[in-house]
């Protein structure tokens, strides 16, 4: 009696959990099949969509929601892919499924620009501002003086000592300026996929490259030391912050904004004399300083709303100009003129190149 | 064997094999062995019990600032003639927030000092007032005392994390000012104040004036309820000081201070090189002391999109993204997942092709996450045409991911019921269908669903995948469907670690918090489930 008791207990407790598991079951496909169903998506898409450089992510953003928040149109979808990656996507062909802006921390390459034309897309340039490539360390450190110069001889993978090309031998600062610190040259930077770190080869390995190194091979010049010295940090410059601030003795290469958000714990180093302040860099005279640049699709105006109020906003004084909300952010403004004439530009939608 | 011993003529020591010295020696070798694999074992415990200690507390200990924000609270003017009853909307809410602002510091007329006073409250507060009043929380018709988030540099002056806000101490002198505003001279009554200058960075001008503009730390004294910001410095022929300020705060009378009623604060950090001036950290003190500035629990954190303001920031629409990503994961993957498991398991021959399938299963497993973004990439959005970062290409990527997880683990815990429960069904005249799905797979389901919900809390904390199908966005309207452009919480933290402005650090960690919570919640429930439904045989 007993067992034949606790078999049918058994029995019920079994379908009882067998119920809650049919219902289970029968919940999981159901959703599935709501997956399914909204998977016939067709709608004409109503909010702009915009990849590109991460330098310029930070700026465009902003934008983005400053559009959104008026109320009229979605906020703009922004995605961070790097220049290359942008420009790719963008120039990959016209409809729905491709963007209607792309950043770029560098001007359209012709190779790209012919790609675009022959997948029937026709960019609009923007160019919207300034960037800075600051050399900087914690204010607990010393603060120098450098030129190009020093930079790559503490940089580069082979340097030229008494007319002899040699793997780069320095080790400390004064190694190779007795007026620098004596410490260990440690430098926190890009990696080499890093729009970043093509700038800054671009603008101070290239150019202060030595002679005798250029001659023997071009591309000997963009080449930076793997001894230790140069730390790669990762594209994360916030991460190159922390660590400069609890390494003194460390220097740090990223974008001006990162230096303008934190100058209360970092400090920017003279490049040949000029300080990295906004008014160097938007005056042209802090040398190591890039355009940066928002492409528009053209096929896409009047078709995807909003891109005409993106364009609008983008180039208004209050938000590009020397007291704008994209200031505030570290982009440097460009000249007055030249702002005007971009605005101008952008506005009547003028084709590149014509 | 004693016995032979002692006959044998040799002096036994040791009566046995087990007990001889050398047995003993043996036995304290191998109970060391023990007590240091314990050790080791323990050691071992405790360093990962320390870091995960301290992991945990460092991000808990970042994250409690961004759990509270400070909001100023204003008198807002919505009377009809500003916000018109029918049509809310159409208010300009920017300038009822400014001309209240403004209203709170009469002595601000310059264009200069007004950016500053705008400065100090978020430049989204005209939006937030407005979906303030749209959602129906503020009266309208009259003055309202509301709080509008301030400026993220002026809430985390308030938290205290600027790295140099200076600290308050006596002046040790008595100081006469000349007047009450604008530029003032002082004088004191002791040099120690040159001394002080001399050392934080002041320049030497002609006639041994000290200049403490430009690169110099500031010098703020506080006398007679207001506050002056000291630009100069020299010594006087009596023995004492005098100088010349900038008045930041009116002062009630022109009287002298007495050494003990005057206050000197020195911000070591030059005014140039701040993202606070000494003027906004002035006019915040004040705002504290009048009691306009509060702090409150930071609903905005929790229940509003992304932002590019620090302190408009928030992870609603992150946390929206992963539910409807995790929704459309699991309503994928687990019927798929579970109908593969049953079917290798239960009714499939064994063959070499059934064999092949399941080698490919467990190598599936152990593909690296972004080579299934490249398929998604590749396949639903160049194929099938579906949009870039909807949940619901980022939840079919993921069940990829999850697939083999769910098979594998639905195939261990189908394999776990007895056969003694397929046996009896058969033989009292079951078909082999009702076998499986009426006795077997009910069995088998706590195994199979712990198996899933693990699955799943390794796809909520996935984000190679999503980059390459669009998902690692700045969105910041809040999803309202499968195709809505829409982000997750793990690119959302990777996204805020990597923004410039410093009032994200705290936001990061919250949303390290939050997404831990989740993963935990995950955790515990597959626990809960496999306690309280597990069977033992």
């Amino acid at each position: 009696m007993g067992s034949l008791g606790a078999t049918r207990e058994t029995a019920s407790d079994k379908s009882g959990q067998e119920q809650a598991m049919k219902k289970f079951l029968l919940t999981a496909s159901a959703a599935a099949l709501v997956t399914a169903a909204s998977a016939g998506y067709a709608a004409a898409r109503d909010q702009i969509q915009i990849v590109g450089s991460s330098t310029v992510f930070p700026f465009t953003t902003a934008v983005a929601e400053r559009l959104g928040q008026t109320g009229q149109f979605k906020t703009p979808v922004v995605e961070s892919t790097g220049t290359g990656g942008g420009i790719k996507l963008f120039c990959s062909g016209v409809g729905e499924n491709t963007p209607d802006f792309t950043n770029a921390s560098r001007a359209i390459k012709d190779s790209e620009l012919e790609t675009c034309k022959a997948n029937g897309v026709t960019p609009v340039e923007i160019k919207v501002g300034f960037d800075g490539i600051v050399l900087a360390n914690s204010k607990a450190g010393a603060a120098v003086d450098l030129t190009k110069e020093v930079i790559f001889k503490a940089l580069a993978k082979n340097v030229v000592v008494d007319g002899q090309t040699v793997a780069n031998p320095y080790v400390n600062w004064s190694d190779i300026d007795a007026s620098l610190p004596n410490t260990k040259i440690e430098v926190l930077g890009p990696p080499p996929t890093s729009g970043t770190r093509d700038a800054f080869v671009e603008l101070v390995m290239l150019e202060a490259c030595q002679e005798e190194i250029k001659t023997a091979n071009e591309d000997a010049c963009s080449e930076i030391r793997e001894d230790g010295a140069y730390v790669e940090a990762g594209e994360n410059d916030n991460l190159i912050v922390q660590k400069l601030e609890a390494n003194p003795n460390a220097f740090g290469i990223f974008g001006f904004s990162f230096l303008d958000q934190n100058a209360d714990k970092l400090q920017g180093h003279k490049v040949d004399g000029v300080e990295p302040t906004f008014e160097n860099i938007a005056s042209g005279e802090y040398g190591v300083s890039r355009s940066l640049f928002v492409y528009a699709k053209k096929e896409h105006v009047g078709v995807i709303p909003g891109m005409e109020e993106f364009i609008a906003e983008y180039t208004s004084e209050n938000a590009w100009g020397p007291d704008g909300y994209l200031a505030d952010k570290g982009l440097i403004p460009l000249p007055d003129d030249e702002r005007a004439q971009q605005a101008e530009d952008a506005k009547a939608l003028k084709e590149m190149g014509s | 064997m004693t016995d032979i011993a002692s006959t044998t003529g040799t002096p036994a020591p040791s009566r046995s094999l087990h007990t001889n010295e050398a047995a003993k020696a043996r036995l304290r070798a191998r109970y060391a062995a023990e007590r240091r694999f314990k050790w080791m074992g323990a050691g071992a415990l405790a360093v990962s019990g320390i870091f995960l200690v301290l992991l945990l507390s460092t991000i808990v200990m970042e994250a409690l600032p961004a759990l509270r924000a400070n909001y100023l609270v204003l008198p807002l003017d919505l009377s009809p003639a500003k916000v018109d009853p029918a049509d809310p909307a159409a208010a300009n809410y920017d300038d009822i927030v400014q001309e209240a602002l403004l209203a709170k510091f009469p002595g601000v007329e310059s264009r200069q000092d007004r950016r500053l006073v705008r400065g100090l409250i978020s430049t989204g507060s005209g939006v937030y007032l407005r979906r303030q009043v749209e959602s129906g929380d503020v009266p309208l018709g009259g003055t309202v005392e509301l709080g509008v988030p301030l400026d993220d540099f002026a809430d985390l002056y308030m938290k205290g994390l600027l790295a140099d806000t200076g600290s308050v101490a006596p002046l040790e002198a008595s100081v006469t000012p000349s007047g009450t505003e604008g530029d003032i001279e002082l004088a004191f009554d002791d040099d120690r104040l040159v001394r002080l200058a001399r050392g934080h960075g002041a320049t030497e001008a002609e006639g041994g004036v000290l200049r403490l503009t430009g690169g110099a730390d500031s010098f703020l004294i506080g006398l007679n309820g207001g506050t002056v910001k000291l630009t100069e410095i020299a010594p006087a022929p009596n023995g004492g000081a005098a100088g010349r300020g900038v008045v930041l705060q009116p002062l009630q009378s022109a009287q002298t201070a007495a050494a003990d009623a005057a206050s000197l604060r020195i911000i070591d950090t030059p005014e140039a090189s701040r993202k606070i001036s000494d003027r906004e950290i002035v006019w915040l003190d004040a705002l504290k002391q009048q009691g306009a500035i509060e702090s409150r629990f930071n609903t905005i954190f929790f229940f509003t999109g992304a932002s590019r303001e620090p302190e408009l920031a928030g992870i609603w629409s992150a946390v929206v993204g992963s539910f409807l990503t995790m929704v459309v994961t699991l309503a994928l993957s687990f019927p798929i997942g579970v109908a593969a498991a049953i079917y290798l398991e239960e009714f499939a021959p064994k063959n070499r092709w059934t064999n092949l399938i399941e080698v490919n299963i467990n190598n599936l497993a152990a593909v690296p996450s972004i080579v299934f973004g490249l398929l998604g990439l590749a396949v639903f959005l160049n194929w099938f045409g579906l949009p870039r970062s909807a949940p619901l290409v980022g939840g079919m990527v993921l069940s990829l991911m999850t697939l083999p997880i769910i098979i594998i683990a639905s195939r261990a815990a189908l394999r776990a019921v007895p056969p003694s429960i397929r046996d009896a069904a058969l033989g009292v005249g079951a078909s082999k269908v009702q076998t499986v799905f009426h006795h077997v797979l009910p069995l088998a389901m706590p195994g199979i669903m712990t198996g899933t919900i693990l699955g799943m809390a390794h796809a909520l904390g996935e984000t190679a995948p999503l980059l390459m199908i669009g998902m690692v966005a700045f969105i910041v309207d809040i999803p309202g469907g499968f195709t809505d452009p829409a982000t997750i919480l793990p690119v959302q933290i990777f996204m805020w670690a990597d923004f410039p402005e410093p009032g994200f650090q705290q936001k990061t960690s919250a949303a390290i918090l939050i997404l831990l919570a989740f993963l935990i919640i995950m955790n515990a429930a597959a626990v809960i489930l496999r306690k309280r439904f597990e069977r033992r045989w």
